[in-house]
């Protein structure tokens, strides 16, 4: 692919396309409204687990698509971290070829069910849609559209594994089983490689199975995508932490010729501030794994979990908003989003936060927690929350909160999750004194081949290069330092 | 999945459970533990690798029963699979050669104490062990110990067995009589609390191992978070050993009561359906 444009211009210039194009006029494509995709009622689902989005139906999928204009220069692809060949997925469902929009999607994304569901759109390629940009109207659902023929896919029981290359027999090795070593995994295997992929926890898919809730992401949808990649050859240890369980030159004398590094951003952060190791305070993370992962608010299971009537998480990220409304699925009576900022700096996608207002969250914006308080067992019972104000922008571009002084009170509370952000996962970095790595933390790598600067046998993606990105960005990388790889490997074997 | 290769009971409530667990086994150092999960439904717990053997590829544990998931491993027989077992997990024992070192483990602390006196005897040290217990019947690893230390205290709160009196009582003569240059204390937070006041006072040099509630026991969730030196630490990355005149013990004896009440509930109705089921 030298040349993207050209590649495009040749797609759309084949006849189905032409055809599919002119089926319709493009005034009437632009009549059209967006697609809404039905929700489970708000007031039934904030009580189980049960995925809000119900998914398209095959006439809304078809009408969706059909507003898609198929763009001689097509924007959207822009803002799509993987390149996706959106006009050609969306004019084959207006098709109702809906294997091969499948096919086309996995062309370049190899999780596209888990993409459609939680990729921020509104940011990315719905950001840059000519219905965005230029008519200023609802972009076309790319995100909806892409779960549609992911998800129909998916129960057609004819799920496309894609080629894969005669072995050559090489040993590569993919250090967690996040986003990003997923990707990578899939695209090694495609090029022959023998993969093993390496997983701390006992489940596979990092992120996608320890924090994203079922009720936004199933973990079912992430399996099959798993399973695909078995088939193709990958294989994977659970329960092995590399640089713990066998180190970096364990893994050399066993045969591996080079690693991808994608352990993401597992440290949590908290603010240090009085009285926030009081019981009942948890990191996001602790209080998703033992829900998510841990199956904990299910009696059967074995972990405990703290289901509070009165919860306050404080932050405004994915995170915050999955921990809010699993809280809210808990039982709690008030589930509250404590955010420093206003609602138009929160870093949540949209859609997460309209949801989390229809299932009756409430949201404290603008205030910041500064205190906890216990009762004798040491049980956080109440905090100390002042209320803030928005000041000129600071780096990040986002306007600065400012304390109000002498605005705070108490807000009582049984359980407090903290949701503030992460820090890479250390113990790679740890066990690789040479690793060139950010103060933050983070792996230094070539952008372009994501290989370490200073071990050329290491290469690195997601949130352990970027500290805290999203599923796309994470499968980007893992899919650039797969080629970054391949190269590295051919190019070896070429000198001796 | 690791498969049970041998299982001896050294009391009721305690047994050696050896596991085939070729990599870790390689890895392993003094004091690093193991992240247990059995069966699909089952929690993670932390368990000390008491030793290993890297040719036969093997680990063993010294599991005291005290609740569900510990119950659950003494169950299984050789032969049965452990689930899950990952590790090893923490920073290694700072084992040297530092002249008469003073060990002292109580309740849930002694099994994994085992392996650091183990340790320090190897290294050459004068190793002296009290081990403290509410009673007679209570007292655990009593040989096991023996074999490894020059001396062991053995202090009941009832008198009912060696020296009636807490664990300080039996730690306090010793410094009194003889020189002490390093001490370990592993067991119940209010314990350690009282051990690490004590040396503290013969400014003797103290590591405390904490074993505080975890999940994943690789630094992603701060369940095991307690502060030591006024700083947050994840015991699970960061220790499980620190120097005990710097942790808040009153802070981690509180965390550790977090799940009592459930934790307990949990075992009555686990004995309950056990009791049906047999
Ligand atoms: C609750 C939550 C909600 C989110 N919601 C969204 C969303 O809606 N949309 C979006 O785009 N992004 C979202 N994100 C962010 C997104 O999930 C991450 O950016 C992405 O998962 C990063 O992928 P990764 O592969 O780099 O790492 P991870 O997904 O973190 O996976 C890393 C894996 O590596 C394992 N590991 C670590 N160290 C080792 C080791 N030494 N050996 C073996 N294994 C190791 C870990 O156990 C883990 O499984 C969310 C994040 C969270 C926490
Ligand atoms: C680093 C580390 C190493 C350990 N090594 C060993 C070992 O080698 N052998 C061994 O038998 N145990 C060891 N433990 C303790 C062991 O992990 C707990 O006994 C176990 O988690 C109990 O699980 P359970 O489901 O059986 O009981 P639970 O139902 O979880 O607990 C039963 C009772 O024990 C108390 N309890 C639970 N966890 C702890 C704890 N960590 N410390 C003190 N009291 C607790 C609870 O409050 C409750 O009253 C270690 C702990 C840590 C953190
Ligand atoms: S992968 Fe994400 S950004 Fe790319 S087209 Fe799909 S939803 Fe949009
Ligand atoms: S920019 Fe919008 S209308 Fe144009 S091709 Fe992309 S999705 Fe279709
Ligand atoms: S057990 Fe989760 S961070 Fe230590």
């Amino acid at each position: 692919m030298e040349n993207i444009a050209e590649y495009l211009k040749a797609e759309r210039s084949q006849e189905w396309r032409d055809e599919v194009r002119k089926s319709m006029k493009t005034k009437l494509r632009l009549e059209k409204v967006r697609v809404q995709m039905s929700e489970e009622d708000p007031n039934v689902r904030n009580t189980n687990n049960i995925e809000v989005n119900t998914g398209l139906s095959v006439e809304e999928a078809v009408l969706e698509a059909q507003r898609c204009i198929d763009c001689p220069t097509p924007t959207c692809m822009t803002g799509c971290p993987v390149g996706i060949n959106i006009p050609k997925f969306v004019k084959k469902i207006e098709t109702e070829d809906f294997l091969g929009a499948a096919a086309v999607l996995k062309d370049t994304n190899g999780l596209p069910a888990v993409c459609g569901r939680v990729c921020p759109q509104e940011k990315q390629c719905e950001a840059q849609c000519f219905y965005t940009i230029k008519l200023g109207k609802p972009a076309v659902a790319i995100g909806h559209l892409e779960r549609f023929a992911a998800d129909f896919e998916q129960k057609s029981g004819q799920i496309a594994i894609p080629e894969v290359a005669k072995s050559n027999k090489i040993k590569l090795g993919v250090v967690g089983s996040g986003p990003a070593g997923l990707a990578a995994s899939g695209d090694l295997a495609k090029f022959g490689y023998d993969v093993t992929v390496f997983e701390a926890l006992h489940e596979i898919g990092g992120v996608l199975k320890y924090g994203i809730p079922e009720f936004r992401l199933p973990n079912d949808v992430v399996d099959v995508e798993i399973e695909s990649l078995k088939q193709m050859g990958v294989k994977f240890r659970t329960n092995f932490i590399v640089g713990k369980t066998a180190s970096f030159e364990d893994l050399k004398e066993d045969g591996f010729k080079a690693f991808f590094v994608g352990s993401g951003a597992g440290l949590p952060r908290f603010m240090n501030i009085p009285g926030e190791n009081y019981n009942g305070i948890f990191s996001s993370n602790e209080y998703l794994t033992r829900v998510n992962l841990m199956n904990a608010a299910n009696p059967e299971y074995d972990t405990p979990v703290h289901s509070g009537k009165l919860v306050a998480v404080i932050g405004g990220g994915n995170t915050a908003m999955d921990s809010v409304r699993t809280a809210k699925r808990l039982g709690a009576d008030r589930s509250m989003i404590i955010y420093r900022r206003s609602e138009a700096e929160m870093p949540a996608r949209l859609e997460e936060v309209k949801h989390a207002k229809e299932e009756g969250i409430e949201f404290m914006n603008l205030h910041n927690p500064l205190e906890y308080y216990a009762d004798d067992k040491g049980m956080v019972k109440s905090m100390k929350v002042q209320k803030m104000e928005l000041g000129e922008p600071d780096s990040s571009g986002r306007r600065r909160p400012i304390a109000i002084e002498g605005s705070e009170f108490i807000l009582e509370v049984d359980t407090v999750v903290v949701s503030v952000g992460v820090s890479p996962n250390p113990i790679v970095p740890a066990a690789l004194p040479k690793l060139e790595i950010t103060d933050w933390g983070t792996i230094v790598v070539d952008k372009d081949t994501m290989q370490s600067t200073t071990i050329p046998e290491i290469f690195a993606g997601g949130d352990i290069v970027r500290g805290g990105a999203t599923v796309i960005l994470a499968m980007g990388d893992g899919r650039k330092a797969a080629a970054g790889m391949h190269k590295y490997i051919q190019e070896k074997i070429k000198a001796n | 999945m690791s498969k049970i290769l041998e299982k001896e009971y050294f009391s009721k409530n305690v047994a050696k459970i050896v596991l085939d667990a070729p990599e870790i086994a390689k890895s392993r150092k003094p004091g690093h533990f193991v992240i247990i999960k059995i069966g699909d439904k089952g929690e993670r717990i932390p368990l000390t690798i008491a030793s290993s053997d890297p040719e036969k590829g093997t680990v063993t544990l010294v599991v005291q029963k005290v609740g569900v998931t510990s119950d659950k491993l003494l169950a299984l027989e050789v032969g049965d699979e452990v689930t899950d077992v990952v590790g090893p997990l923490g920073e290694a024992t700072h084992i040297e050669n530092v002249g008469t070192v003073l060990c002292a483990g109580g309740g849930v602390g002694v099994a994994p104490l085992l392996p650091i006196v183990e340790g320090f005897k190897k290294a050459g040290n004068r190793v002296i062990t009290v081990l403290a217990a509410r009673s007679k019947d209570l007292v655990i690893l009593e040989e096991q110990m023996r074999e490894f230390s020059d001396e062991v205290i053995i202090m009941t709160d009832d008198g009912t067995y060696g020296k009636k009196g807490l664990v300080t009582l039996g730690m306090e003569e010793v410094i009194q009589r003889e020189k002490v240059n390093l001490s370990v204390v592993i067991g119940p937070a209010i314990m350690m609390k009282f051990a690490a006041l004590t040396t503290k006072k013969y400014n003797i040099k103290t590591y405390a191992s904490l074993n505080t509630i975890m999940v994943d026991g690789t630094g992603m969730c701060g369940a095991c978070r307690v502060e030591v030196g006024g700083k947050t630490k994840f015991v699970c990355v960061d220790g499980p050993e620190f120097n005990a005149h710097e942790v808040d013990f009153d802070q981690m004896l509180m965390r550790l009561g977090a799940y009592k009440d459930q934790e307990y509930a949990a075992y009555q109705k686990y004995l309950e359906t056990e009791e049906t089921v047999a």
